[in-house]
Protein backbone atom coordinates (compact mmCIF):
# COMPACT_ATOMS: atom_id res chain seq x y z
CA UNK A 1 0.00 0.00 0.00
CA UNK A 2 1.15 3.53 -0.81
CA UNK A 3 1.45 6.30 1.76
CA UNK A 4 -0.77 9.28 0.94
CA UNK A 5 0.44 12.80 1.64
CA UNK A 6 -0.93 16.31 1.20
CA UNK A 7 1.30 18.62 -0.82
CA UNK A 8 -0.93 21.64 -1.33
CA UNK A 9 -4.04 23.32 0.01
CA UNK A 10 -6.22 26.27 -0.85
CA UNK A 11 -9.27 27.94 0.63
CA UNK A 12 -11.92 30.49 -0.32
CA UNK A 13 -14.34 30.99 2.55
CA UNK A 14 -16.31 33.48 4.61
CA UNK A 15 -13.38 33.82 7.03
CA UNK A 16 -10.90 34.62 4.26
CA UNK A 17 -10.21 34.19 0.58
CA UNK A 18 -6.74 32.71 0.92
CA UNK A 19 -4.69 30.70 3.39
CA UNK A 20 -3.02 33.66 5.12
CA UNK A 21 -6.26 35.47 5.86
CA UNK A 22 -7.99 32.30 6.97
CA UNK A 23 -5.10 31.42 9.28
CA UNK A 24 -5.43 34.84 10.94
CA UNK A 25 -9.20 34.47 11.29
CA UNK A 26 -8.79 31.05 12.90
CA UNK A 27 -6.08 32.39 15.21
CA UNK A 28 -8.19 35.34 16.35
CA UNK A 29 -11.54 33.55 16.38
CA UNK A 30 -13.11 35.78 13.75
CA UNK A 31 -16.64 35.05 12.56
CA UNK A 32 -17.65 35.20 8.89
CA UNK A 33 -21.40 35.22 9.55
CA UNK A 34 -23.73 38.01 8.46
CA UNK A 35 -27.22 38.71 7.17
CA UNK A 36 -28.70 38.35 3.68
CA UNK A 37 -31.68 40.76 3.74
CA UNK A 38 -33.12 39.27 0.53
CA UNK A 39 -33.86 36.03 2.37
CA UNK A 40 -36.08 37.83 4.86
CA UNK A 41 -38.14 39.32 2.05
CA UNK A 42 -38.59 35.87 0.57
CA UNK A 43 -40.00 34.44 3.77
CA UNK A 44 -36.97 32.73 5.26
CA UNK A 45 -37.14 32.14 9.00
CA UNK A 46 -33.47 33.12 9.25
CA UNK A 47 -31.44 35.49 7.08
CA UNK A 48 -28.17 34.41 8.71
CA UNK A 49 -25.49 33.18 6.30
CA UNK A 50 -21.78 33.02 5.73
CA UNK A 51 -20.82 36.13 3.73
CA UNK A 52 -18.13 36.01 1.06
CA UNK A 53 -17.45 37.87 -2.18
CA UNK A 54 -17.90 36.39 -5.62
CA UNK A 55 -14.44 36.06 -7.17
CA UNK A 56 -13.79 38.11 -10.30
CA UNK A 57 -12.65 35.52 -12.83
CA UNK A 58 -12.54 37.71 -15.94
CA UNK A 59 -8.76 38.09 -15.79
CA UNK A 60 -8.22 34.41 -15.02
CA UNK A 61 -10.54 32.47 -17.31
CA UNK A 62 -11.88 32.96 -20.80
CA UNK A 63 -15.57 33.32 -21.60
CA UNK A 64 -16.20 29.67 -22.40
CA UNK A 65 -14.42 28.58 -19.22
CA UNK A 66 -16.50 30.98 -17.13
CA UNK A 67 -19.88 30.47 -18.74
CA UNK A 68 -20.40 26.96 -17.38
CA UNK A 69 -18.98 27.71 -13.96
CA UNK A 70 -21.53 28.28 -11.18
CA UNK A 71 -20.90 30.24 -8.01
CA UNK A 72 -19.41 27.32 -6.07
CA UNK A 73 -17.31 26.43 -9.10
CA UNK A 74 -15.71 29.87 -8.90
CA UNK A 75 -14.96 29.38 -5.22
CA UNK A 76 -13.48 25.94 -5.95
CA UNK A 77 -11.40 27.32 -8.81
CA UNK A 78 -9.84 29.98 -6.57
CA UNK A 79 -9.05 27.42 -3.86
CA UNK A 80 -7.59 25.02 -6.42
CA UNK A 81 -5.34 27.69 -7.96
CA UNK A 82 -3.91 28.37 -4.51
CA UNK A 83 -3.49 24.66 -3.74
CA UNK A 84 -1.78 23.85 -7.03
CA UNK A 85 0.60 26.79 -6.59
CA UNK A 86 1.50 25.64 -3.09
CA UNK A 87 2.05 22.10 -4.37
CA UNK A 88 4.33 23.37 -7.14
CA UNK A 89 2.11 21.90 -9.83
CA UNK A 90 1.87 24.09 -12.92
CA UNK A 91 -0.03 23.63 -16.17
CA UNK A 92 3.05 22.09 -17.79
CA UNK A 93 3.02 19.33 -15.19
CA UNK A 94 -0.74 18.88 -15.54
CA UNK A 95 -0.25 18.50 -19.29
CA UNK A 96 2.48 15.88 -18.90
CA UNK A 97 1.30 13.80 -15.95
CA UNK A 98 -1.92 12.03 -15.05
CA UNK A 99 -3.75 14.02 -12.37
CA UNK A 100 -7.29 13.35 -11.16
CA UNK A 101 -10.01 15.33 -9.44
CA UNK A 102 -12.59 14.39 -6.79
CA UNK A 103 -14.80 17.07 -5.26
CA UNK A 104 -17.65 17.01 -2.84
CA UNK A 105 -20.72 18.89 -4.09
CA UNK A 106 -24.37 18.12 -3.55
CA UNK A 107 -26.38 20.87 -5.24
CA UNK A 108 -26.35 23.55 -7.85
CA UNK A 109 -29.71 25.08 -7.12
CA UNK A 110 -29.28 28.64 -8.37
CA UNK A 111 -28.60 27.89 -12.06
CA UNK A 112 -31.17 25.09 -12.02
CA UNK A 113 -33.91 27.38 -10.73
CA UNK A 114 -32.89 30.27 -12.97
CA UNK A 115 -33.06 28.00 -16.02
CA UNK A 116 -36.60 26.96 -15.20
CA UNK A 117 -37.56 30.60 -14.49
CA UNK A 118 -36.22 31.53 -17.94
CA UNK A 119 -38.04 28.66 -19.62
CA UNK A 120 -41.34 29.65 -18.01
CA UNK A 121 -40.78 33.25 -19.08
CA UNK A 122 -39.72 32.58 -22.68
CA UNK A 123 -41.28 29.19 -23.46
CA UNK A 124 -38.15 28.31 -25.40
CA UNK A 125 -35.34 26.06 -24.21
CA UNK A 126 -32.68 27.63 -26.45
CA UNK A 127 -33.15 30.92 -24.64
CA UNK A 128 -31.87 29.35 -21.42
CA UNK A 129 -28.39 29.76 -22.90
CA UNK A 130 -25.45 27.42 -23.32
CA UNK A 131 -23.87 27.60 -19.87
CA UNK A 132 -26.81 26.53 -17.74
CA UNK A 133 -26.56 22.78 -18.20
CA UNK A 134 -22.89 22.77 -17.18
CA UNK A 135 -23.66 24.95 -14.16
CA UNK A 136 -26.68 22.95 -13.07
CA UNK A 137 -25.42 19.39 -12.84
CA UNK A 138 -24.22 18.04 -9.53
CA UNK A 139 -20.84 17.25 -11.06
CA UNK A 140 -20.43 20.87 -12.14
CA UNK A 141 -17.28 21.51 -10.12
CA UNK A 142 -15.30 18.51 -11.33
CA UNK A 143 -16.75 18.89 -14.84
CA UNK A 144 -15.49 22.45 -15.08
CA UNK A 145 -12.19 22.21 -13.24
CA UNK A 146 -11.13 19.08 -15.13
CA UNK A 147 -11.71 20.99 -18.37
CA UNK A 148 -10.02 24.20 -17.22
CA UNK A 149 -6.91 22.38 -15.93
CA UNK A 150 -6.99 19.72 -18.70
CA UNK A 151 -6.91 16.82 -16.25
CA UNK A 152 -6.65 13.20 -17.41
CA UNK A 153 -7.04 11.15 -14.23
CA UNK A 154 -10.09 10.15 -12.21
CA UNK A 155 -12.84 12.75 -12.65
CA UNK A 156 -16.01 12.65 -10.56
CA UNK A 157 -18.07 14.30 -7.87
CA UNK A 158 -18.92 12.78 -4.52
CA UNK A 159 -22.39 13.67 -3.24
CA UNK A 160 -22.88 12.74 0.39
CA UNK A 161 -24.73 15.68 1.91
CA UNK A 162 -22.70 17.53 4.54
CA UNK A 163 -19.98 14.87 4.49
CA UNK A 164 -19.33 15.25 0.73
CA UNK A 165 -16.00 17.07 1.01
CA UNK A 166 -14.66 14.65 3.58
CA UNK A 167 -15.65 11.59 1.57
CA UNK A 168 -14.05 13.14 -1.54
CA UNK A 169 -10.73 13.31 0.30
CA UNK A 170 -11.31 9.83 1.69
CA UNK A 171 -11.96 8.40 -1.76
CA UNK A 172 -8.86 10.12 -3.09
CA UNK A 173 -6.90 8.58 -0.25
CA UNK A 174 -8.19 5.10 -1.13
CA UNK A 175 -7.34 5.46 -4.84
CA UNK A 176 -3.79 6.64 -4.16
CA UNK A 177 -3.22 4.17 -1.32
CA UNK A 178 -4.12 1.35 -3.68
CA UNK A 179 -1.81 2.60 -6.40
CA UNK A 180 -4.57 3.58 -8.84
CA UNK A 181 -3.64 7.26 -9.00
CA UNK A 182 -0.55 9.27 -8.04
CA UNK A 183 -2.00 12.78 -7.74
CA UNK A 184 -5.59 13.86 -7.13
CA UNK A 185 -7.03 17.33 -6.62
CA UNK A 186 -9.58 16.80 -3.83
CA UNK A 187 -11.94 19.20 -2.16
CA UNK A 188 -15.40 20.46 -1.50
CA UNK A 189 -17.55 23.32 -2.76
CA UNK A 190 -20.77 24.90 -1.56
CA UNK A 191 -22.96 27.54 -3.17
CA UNK A 192 -24.07 30.49 -1.00
CA UNK A 193 -27.48 31.75 -2.12
CA UNK A 194 -31.13 31.71 -1.12
CA UNK A 195 -32.02 29.32 -3.94
CA UNK A 196 -30.17 26.44 -2.35
CA UNK A 197 -31.22 27.10 1.24
CA UNK A 198 -34.96 27.83 1.26
CA UNK A 199 -36.09 24.25 1.75
CA UNK A 200 -33.45 23.69 4.43
CA UNK A 201 -34.56 26.87 6.25
CA UNK A 202 -38.07 25.46 6.18
CA UNK A 203 -37.01 22.59 8.46
CA UNK A 204 -36.46 25.11 11.30
CA UNK A 205 -32.83 24.04 11.47
CA UNK A 206 -31.20 27.46 11.21
CA UNK A 207 -30.33 29.79 14.08
CA UNK A 208 -32.69 32.70 14.63
CA UNK A 209 -30.13 34.83 16.48
CA UNK A 210 -30.21 37.45 13.74
CA UNK A 211 -29.49 40.36 16.07
CA UNK A 212 -26.05 38.90 16.84
CA UNK A 213 -24.75 37.22 13.65
CA UNK A 214 -21.24 36.69 15.00
CA UNK A 215 -22.63 34.96 18.06
CA UNK A 216 -25.21 32.86 16.27
CA UNK A 217 -23.06 29.78 15.57
CA UNK A 218 -22.26 28.29 18.97
CA UNK A 219 -21.57 24.55 18.73
CA UNK A 220 -21.86 22.61 22.00
CA UNK A 221 -23.10 25.72 23.86
CA UNK A 222 -26.18 25.22 25.99
CA UNK A 223 -27.86 28.20 24.27
CA UNK A 224 -27.29 27.13 20.65
CA UNK A 225 -30.39 27.31 18.51
CA UNK A 226 -29.40 26.00 15.09
CA UNK A 227 -26.85 26.12 12.30
CA UNK A 228 -25.95 28.95 9.92
CA UNK A 229 -25.65 28.00 6.25
CA UNK A 230 -22.39 29.01 4.64
CA UNK A 231 -20.08 27.91 1.85
CA UNK A 232 -17.08 28.48 -0.40
CA UNK A 233 -14.40 26.21 -1.81
CA UNK A 234 -11.57 24.16 -0.30
CA UNK A 235 -8.90 22.11 -2.03
CA UNK A 236 -6.14 19.73 -0.98
CA UNK A 237 -3.65 18.08 -3.31
CA UNK A 238 -3.28 14.40 -2.44
CA UNK A 239 -0.25 12.59 -3.69
CA UNK A 240 1.55 9.31 -3.18
CA UNK A 241 4.63 9.73 -1.02
CA UNK A 242 6.80 8.44 -3.87
CA UNK A 243 5.41 11.05 -6.27
CA UNK A 244 5.87 13.87 -3.77
CA UNK A 245 9.40 12.86 -2.89
CA UNK A 246 10.37 12.27 -6.51
CA UNK A 247 9.62 15.88 -7.37
CA UNK A 248 10.81 17.31 -4.05
CA UNK A 249 7.39 18.62 -3.00
CA UNK A 250 6.83 20.14 0.42
CA UNK A 251 4.67 17.76 2.46
CA UNK A 252 2.02 19.33 4.69
CA UNK A 253 0.69 16.16 6.28
CA UNK A 254 -0.11 12.50 5.77
CA UNK A 255 -3.57 10.96 5.67
CA UNK A 256 -3.46 7.76 7.69
CA UNK A 257 -7.11 6.91 8.29
CA UNK A 258 -10.51 7.22 6.64
CA UNK A 259 -13.49 5.76 8.45
CA UNK A 260 -16.97 5.72 7.01
CA UNK A 261 -20.35 4.33 7.92
CA UNK A 262 -24.08 4.82 7.57
CA UNK A 263 -26.48 5.14 10.49
CA UNK A 264 -29.14 2.94 8.94
CA UNK A 265 -31.80 5.05 10.57
CA UNK A 266 -33.61 8.36 10.23
CA UNK A 267 -32.97 10.61 7.24
CA UNK A 268 -32.12 13.68 9.33
CA UNK A 269 -31.85 12.69 13.00
CA UNK A 270 -28.24 12.15 14.13
CA UNK A 271 -27.11 8.95 15.75
CA UNK A 272 -24.07 8.47 17.98
CA UNK A 273 -23.69 4.77 17.18
CA UNK A 274 -23.09 5.42 13.47
CA UNK A 275 -20.46 8.06 14.08
CA UNK A 276 -18.71 5.82 16.62
CA UNK A 277 -18.40 3.20 13.88
CA UNK A 278 -16.66 5.64 11.54
CA UNK A 279 -14.41 6.93 14.34
CA UNK A 280 -13.32 3.43 15.31
CA UNK A 281 -12.79 2.41 11.70
CA UNK A 282 -10.53 5.42 11.10
CA UNK A 283 -8.53 4.80 14.31
CA UNK A 284 -8.04 1.12 13.44
CA UNK A 285 -6.98 1.91 9.89
CA UNK A 286 -4.56 4.58 11.12
CA UNK A 287 -3.24 2.13 13.71
CA UNK A 288 -3.47 4.74 16.45
CA UNK A 289 -5.16 4.72 19.86
CA UNK A 290 -7.73 7.33 20.90
CA UNK A 291 -5.10 8.72 23.27
CA UNK A 292 -2.78 9.48 20.33
CA UNK A 293 -5.24 11.98 18.80
CA UNK A 294 -4.30 15.49 19.97
CA UNK A 295 -7.01 17.56 18.29
CA UNK A 296 -10.50 16.83 17.00
CA UNK A 297 -12.16 19.18 14.54
CA UNK A 298 -15.75 18.31 15.33
CA UNK A 299 -18.54 18.23 12.80
CA UNK A 300 -20.71 20.13 15.34
CA UNK A 301 -22.95 22.51 13.42
CA UNK A 302 -24.67 24.22 16.37
CA UNK A 303 -27.91 22.25 16.23
CA UNK A 304 -29.26 20.98 19.55
CA UNK A 305 -29.57 17.31 18.53
CA UNK A 306 -26.52 17.01 16.27
CA UNK A 307 -23.96 18.43 18.68
CA UNK A 308 -25.27 16.30 21.52
CA UNK A 309 -25.09 13.09 19.49
CA UNK A 310 -21.56 13.86 18.30
CA UNK A 311 -20.49 14.82 21.82
CA UNK A 312 -21.81 11.51 23.13
CA UNK A 313 -19.87 9.65 20.43
CA UNK A 314 -16.71 11.56 21.33
CA UNK A 315 -17.23 10.81 25.03
CA UNK A 316 -17.60 7.13 24.22
CA UNK A 317 -14.41 6.92 22.15
CA UNK A 318 -12.23 9.68 23.61
CA UNK A 319 -13.65 10.04 27.13
CA UNK A 320 -10.50 8.71 28.77
CA UNK A 321 -7.90 10.54 26.68
CA UNK A 322 -9.69 13.87 26.28
CA UNK A 323 -8.02 15.51 23.27
CA UNK A 324 -8.77 19.16 22.53
CA UNK A 325 -11.99 19.61 20.59
CA UNK A 326 -13.24 22.64 18.69
CA UNK A 327 -15.74 23.32 15.95
CA UNK A 328 -14.53 25.79 13.35
CA UNK A 329 -18.17 26.07 12.27
CA UNK A 330 -18.48 28.46 15.22
CA UNK A 331 -16.66 30.94 12.92
CA UNK A 332 -17.54 29.76 9.43
CA UNK A 333 -21.07 28.52 9.88
CA UNK A 334 -21.91 25.22 8.23
CA UNK A 335 -20.08 24.99 4.91
CA UNK A 336 -22.06 21.85 4.10
CA UNK A 337 -20.81 20.04 0.95
CA UNK A 338 -17.50 21.87 1.37
CA UNK A 339 -17.15 21.48 5.14
CA UNK A 340 -15.34 18.14 5.24
CA UNK A 341 -12.62 19.52 2.96
CA UNK A 342 -12.38 23.02 4.45
CA UNK A 343 -12.04 21.61 7.93
CA UNK A 344 -9.03 19.56 6.82
CA UNK A 345 -7.51 22.81 5.50
CA UNK A 346 -8.34 24.66 8.74
CA UNK A 347 -6.84 21.87 10.86
CA UNK A 348 -3.71 21.68 8.68
CA UNK A 349 -3.25 25.45 9.10
CA UNK A 350 -3.49 25.01 12.86
CA UNK A 351 -1.03 22.10 12.86
CA UNK A 352 1.42 24.09 10.72
CA UNK A 353 1.20 27.13 12.95
CA UNK A 354 1.07 25.55 16.40
CA UNK A 355 -2.38 26.50 17.65
CA UNK A 356 -5.86 25.11 18.11
CA UNK A 357 -8.56 27.51 16.95
CA UNK A 358 -11.22 28.34 19.49
CA UNK A 359 -14.79 27.16 19.41
CA UNK A 360 -16.05 30.72 19.64
CA UNK A 361 -19.33 31.43 21.43
CA UNK A 362 -18.95 28.30 23.53
CA UNK A 363 -19.73 30.04 26.80
CA UNK A 364 -21.60 27.35 28.73
CA UNK A 365 -20.97 23.78 27.67
CA UNK A 366 -24.03 21.57 27.47
CA UNK A 367 -24.04 19.76 30.83
CA UNK A 368 -24.00 16.24 29.35
CA UNK A 369 -20.74 17.07 27.53
CA UNK A 370 -18.83 18.83 30.32
CA UNK A 371 -16.22 16.08 30.50
CA UNK A 372 -15.03 16.80 26.96
CA UNK A 373 -11.96 19.03 26.58
CA UNK A 374 -13.27 21.94 24.50
CA UNK A 375 -10.95 24.69 23.26
CA UNK A 376 -13.17 27.56 24.38
CA UNK A 377 -10.35 29.98 23.65
CA UNK A 378 -7.30 29.57 21.41
CA UNK A 379 -4.81 26.97 22.62
CA UNK A 380 -1.20 27.66 21.65
CA UNK A 381 0.09 24.15 21.20
CA UNK A 382 2.18 22.18 18.74
CA UNK A 383 0.39 19.00 17.70
CA UNK A 384 1.04 16.19 15.27
CA UNK A 385 -2.14 14.18 14.89
CA UNK A 386 -5.69 15.34 14.31
CA UNK A 387 -9.05 13.89 13.41
CA UNK A 388 -11.87 15.54 11.49
CA UNK A 389 -15.50 14.44 11.66
CA UNK A 390 -18.18 14.99 9.02
CA UNK A 391 -21.76 13.75 9.05
CA UNK A 392 -24.70 14.26 6.73
CA UNK A 393 -28.36 13.67 5.93
CA UNK A 394 -29.14 10.03 5.31
CA UNK A 395 -26.84 9.09 8.17
CA UNK A 396 -23.59 9.27 6.19
CA UNK A 397 -20.49 9.51 8.39
CA UNK A 398 -16.88 10.27 7.47
CA UNK A 399 -13.83 10.55 9.65
CA UNK A 400 -10.33 11.47 8.48
CA UNK A 401 -7.10 11.22 10.48
CA UNK A 402 -4.09 13.30 9.44
CA UNK A 403 -0.63 13.34 10.96
CA UNK A 404 2.40 15.54 10.68
CA UNK A 405 4.64 14.00 8.05
CA UNK A 406 7.66 12.02 9.22
CA UNK A 407 9.77 10.34 6.55
CA UNK B 1 -38.43 51.66 -35.76
CA UNK B 2 -34.74 51.01 -35.28
CA UNK B 3 -32.44 52.51 -37.89
CA UNK B 4 -29.90 50.29 -39.60
CA UNK B 5 -27.08 52.21 -37.88
CA UNK B 6 -28.70 51.60 -34.53
CA UNK B 7 -29.05 47.89 -35.32
CA UNK B 8 -25.37 47.66 -36.26
CA UNK B 9 -24.33 49.52 -33.09
CA UNK B 10 -26.52 47.25 -30.93
CA UNK B 11 -25.13 44.09 -32.52
CA UNK B 12 -21.53 45.25 -32.19
CA UNK B 13 -22.16 46.25 -28.57
CA UNK B 14 -23.42 42.86 -27.44
CA UNK B 15 -20.84 40.95 -29.49
CA UNK B 16 -17.99 42.87 -27.84
CA UNK B 17 -19.55 42.36 -24.42
CA UNK B 18 -20.66 38.74 -24.76
CA UNK B 19 -17.82 37.32 -26.84
CA UNK B 20 -15.06 39.53 -25.43
CA UNK B 21 -13.46 40.56 -28.71
CA UNK B 22 -11.92 43.99 -29.37
CA UNK B 23 -14.38 46.31 -31.11
CA UNK B 24 -11.79 46.91 -33.84
CA UNK B 25 -11.91 43.22 -34.83
CA UNK B 26 -15.52 43.59 -35.88
CA UNK B 27 -15.46 44.63 -39.53
CA UNK B 28 -18.36 44.23 -41.99
CA UNK B 29 -16.41 41.92 -44.30
CA UNK B 30 -14.79 39.83 -41.55
CA UNK B 31 -15.98 36.29 -40.94
CA UNK B 32 -18.38 36.17 -38.01
CA UNK B 33 -17.53 32.68 -36.75
CA UNK B 34 -13.76 33.01 -37.04
CA UNK B 35 -13.58 36.51 -35.59
CA UNK B 36 -15.70 35.66 -32.57
CA UNK B 37 -14.25 32.15 -32.22
CA UNK B 38 -17.74 30.62 -32.18
CA UNK B 39 -18.32 26.95 -31.50
CA UNK B 40 -21.68 25.15 -31.54
CA UNK B 41 -22.41 26.19 -27.93
CA UNK B 42 -21.69 29.85 -28.68
CA UNK B 43 -24.39 29.94 -31.36
CA UNK B 44 -26.92 29.20 -28.60
CA UNK B 45 -25.76 32.33 -26.78
CA UNK B 46 -25.92 34.32 -30.01
CA UNK B 47 -29.59 33.32 -30.30
CA UNK B 48 -30.13 34.46 -26.70
CA UNK B 49 -28.49 37.85 -27.39
CA UNK B 50 -30.52 38.48 -30.53
CA UNK B 51 -33.78 37.61 -28.76
CA UNK B 52 -32.85 39.76 -25.80
CA UNK B 53 -31.95 42.79 -27.94
CA UNK B 54 -34.38 42.52 -30.87
CA UNK B 55 -37.21 40.34 -29.59
CA UNK B 56 -37.10 37.58 -32.21
CA UNK B 57 -35.49 34.15 -32.26
CA UNK B 58 -32.93 33.16 -34.86
CA UNK B 59 -33.62 29.72 -36.28
CA UNK B 60 -30.45 27.62 -36.10
CA UNK B 61 -30.67 26.86 -39.85
CA UNK B 62 -30.59 30.61 -40.62
CA UNK B 63 -26.97 30.76 -39.50
CA UNK B 64 -25.95 28.71 -42.55
CA UNK B 65 -26.68 31.80 -44.68
CA UNK B 66 -24.64 34.12 -42.45
CA UNK B 67 -20.92 34.30 -43.10
CA UNK B 68 -19.76 37.86 -42.51
CA UNK B 69 -20.78 40.51 -39.99
CA UNK B 70 -22.48 42.34 -42.86
CA UNK B 71 -24.57 39.23 -43.55
CA UNK B 72 -25.56 39.22 -39.90
CA UNK B 73 -26.48 42.95 -39.90
CA UNK B 74 -28.57 42.44 -43.03
CA UNK B 75 -30.30 39.39 -41.60
CA UNK B 76 -31.24 41.17 -38.36
CA UNK B 77 -32.28 44.33 -40.26
CA UNK B 78 -34.62 42.33 -42.50
CA UNK B 79 -36.14 40.53 -39.52
CA UNK B 80 -36.65 43.80 -37.63
CA UNK B 81 -38.28 45.42 -40.68
CA UNK B 82 -40.65 42.47 -41.05
CA UNK B 83 -41.58 42.30 -37.38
Amino acid sequence: MKRVVITGMGIYSCIGENLDTVKDSLFHGKSGIGIDPERKGLGFRSALTGVLPTPDLRELLNRRQRIGLPQQGGYAYMATLEALKMAGIDQDMLDKERVGILFGNDSSAKPTIEAVDQLRLKNDTTLIGSGSIFQSMNSTVTMNLSTIFKLRGVNMTISAACASGSHAIGMGYILIKNGLEDKIICGGAQEVNYHSMGSFDGLSTFSLREDEPHKASRPFDVDRDGLIPSGGGATVILESLESAQRRGANILGEIIGYGFSSNGGHISHPDAAGSIQSLEMALKQANVKPGDIEYINAHATSTPAGDLAEGQALLEVFGNSNPYISSTKSMTGHEMWMAGASEIVYSLLMMQNGFIAPSINLETVQPELEKLNFAQSRINKEFNLFLSNSFGFGGTNSCLIVKQFQS
Amino acid sequence: MMTKDKIVATINGFLVEEFEVPATDIQPDANLRDTLGLDSLDYVDLVVEVESNFGFKVKPEDFTEISTFQDFYNYVNTKVLNT
